[in-house]
């Protein structure tokens, strides 16, 4: 089948797509968009944690048919051009990406948590990061990346 | 496999009387899983996402509409006050992601016994509404879960809501896992307080074929706490109360041995997830009795 799908704010089309294929899969392999990854395939590690309608999911759990005219936005949608997100530089900064692999989705539910919640306790931010699993177990850093994140995004809200 | 995009419950519910086999699909949490790892293959999906009455509740009546398509998380921001012991399992379902999509007419499509929020559907009196193209039925809880993953709808018979009454007294919801995000319940337990009937709602899950209530422990505390009069004047319960209430609760149960605990942990665990939970609602139900009529010593 085709599937239509705003995805980072472009207008695209996939076509094969499985009836039972994952929003994940057609991401990866049909719409070169491989930054949302692919490990557990059930919503137990967060890896794939993307926008759909601008609430946080895993795209593995989500049948790419169910995005048919709505919006994703994936980790490749945070950046402006080269300009990171400030919880990409953030990330950078603390030291909190080992392997690498769990931070595309950490980065999408850690930005996801400081648009809701501005200045997170660190309760809040567990809480929030409970569903992305790091197995380099990098988990203090993570926790720094996102204070981080926060302070910068207050401090530039008051410069504003 | 075909991919079918009902946008109205109407619609859906003539796919599923021309196609019964079709498996409906809202939050994907169960249904994606079986698909990527191939232990499925259905002939079609039946989206319901698009289906606008699923995703809405309302009052009905004295109860509350909780349509099926609800996801966790906004029972839990929308509906925490009203029916808080939902809410409450509802916040130990998954991780934020999953608790974005899934739904309480997932978890009773599925069917699960260790899904979060059957034990207190049925500690509240829950009653489902299926529907089909012949008509719709209200089912109680009580007799809707048939065996592991069998439930009573009939194959041409969708999930179109729960329905309950607003909370009137203390609910509270406690489950066992090896943490506290992204598990799946060793064993649970609901009680709900229904001072107005003169009587508690007890369950446990994840601890028997189906999710059960807990009826030998329903009836004795509210043989206790009216032999006392403590729904009149509450007072602080006799730890023998809690602690028969919670074996009673525990023998409910028929567990097995499997990869998450054994039989003999969840009994034990279960007696005592009973025992607490029924002190916390009670707890606050001698609160407000105190505010009342400031009787709870």
């Amino acid at each position: 089948m085709r599937v239509n799908v705003t995805i980072n704010g472009d207008q695209r089309q996939a076509d094969d797509v499985w009836e039972g294929e994952s929003l994940l899969y057609m991401l990866r392999e049909r719409l070169g968009l491989p930054g949302s990854k692919n490990a557990c395939e059930q919503g137990e590690c967060g890896s794939c944690t993307v926008y759909l309608d601008d609430v946080p999911v895993c795209a593995c759990l989500v049948a790419a048919g169910q995005c048919q005219g709505r919006e994703v936005r994936t980790v490749e949608g945070l950046a402006a051009g080269d300009d990171l997100d400030p919880v990409q530089r953030s990330f950078v900064e603390a030291g909190a990406v080992q392997c690498g692999f769990c931070t595309p989705g950490l980065v999408v539910a850690a930005h996801d948590l400081l648009r809701r919640v501005p200045e997170p306790s660190d309760p809040e931010i567990r809480e929030a990061l409970a569903g992305n699993l790091c197995r380099c177990t990098g988990y203090e850093k993570i926790l720094d990346a996102v204070r981080l994140a926060a302070t910068r995004q207050a401090s530039g809200a008051e410069a504003r | 496999m075909d991919f079918l995009i009902p946008s109205t419950f109407a619609e859906a519910l003539a796919i599923k009387a021309e196609r019964p086999e079709v498996v409906p699909i809202a939050g994907g949490t169960d249904v994606m899983v079986e698909l990527n790892f191939d232990h499925r293959r259905p002939t079609a999906l039946l989206d319901l996402t698009r289906i606008a009455e699923l995703t809405e509740w309302a009052p009905s009546e004295n109860l509350l509409r909780v349509g099926a398509g609800v996801p966790y998380v906004r029972i839990i921001d929308e509906l925490g006050d009203r029916l808080p012991g939902l809410a409450m399992a509802s916040r130990t379902v998954g991780s934020p992601q999953i608790r974005n999509r899934g739904t309480v007419g997932g978890n009773l499509g599925a069917a699960s016994p260790a899904g979060d929020t059957h034990p207190v559907l049925l500690a509240c009196d829950a009653q489902v509404e299926v529907a089909s193209v012949r008509g719709t039925r209200m089912i109680p809880a009580a007799e809707f879960y048939l065996g592991v993953k069998r439930n009573a709808l009939e194959p041409d018979e969708l999930i179109a809501a729960v329905h309950l009454a607003p909370a009137a007294a203390p609910q509270q919801f406690s489950k066992v896992g090896t943490r506290n995000a992204m598990v799946i319940a060793v064993c649970s337990f609901a009680v709900a307080l229904h001072p107005e009937q003169g009587r508690v709602g007890a369950a446990v899950g994840s601890a028997a074929p189906t999710p059960r209530r807990a009826l030998a422990a329903e009836e004795f505390l509210a043989g206790e706490l009216s032999d006392a009069g403590l729904w009149e004047s509450p007072k602080p319960l006799l730890d023998s109360v809690r602690r028969r209430f919670g074996e009673l609760a525990a023998e409910a149960a028929s567990p097995i041995d499997d990869v998450r605990g054994t039989a003999a942990y969840r009994r034990h665990a279960l007696a005592v997830l009973a025992r607490r939970t029924l002190g916390w609602a009670w707890q606050d139900y001698c609160g407000t009795g105190e505010t009342r009529s400031q009787s709870c010593a």
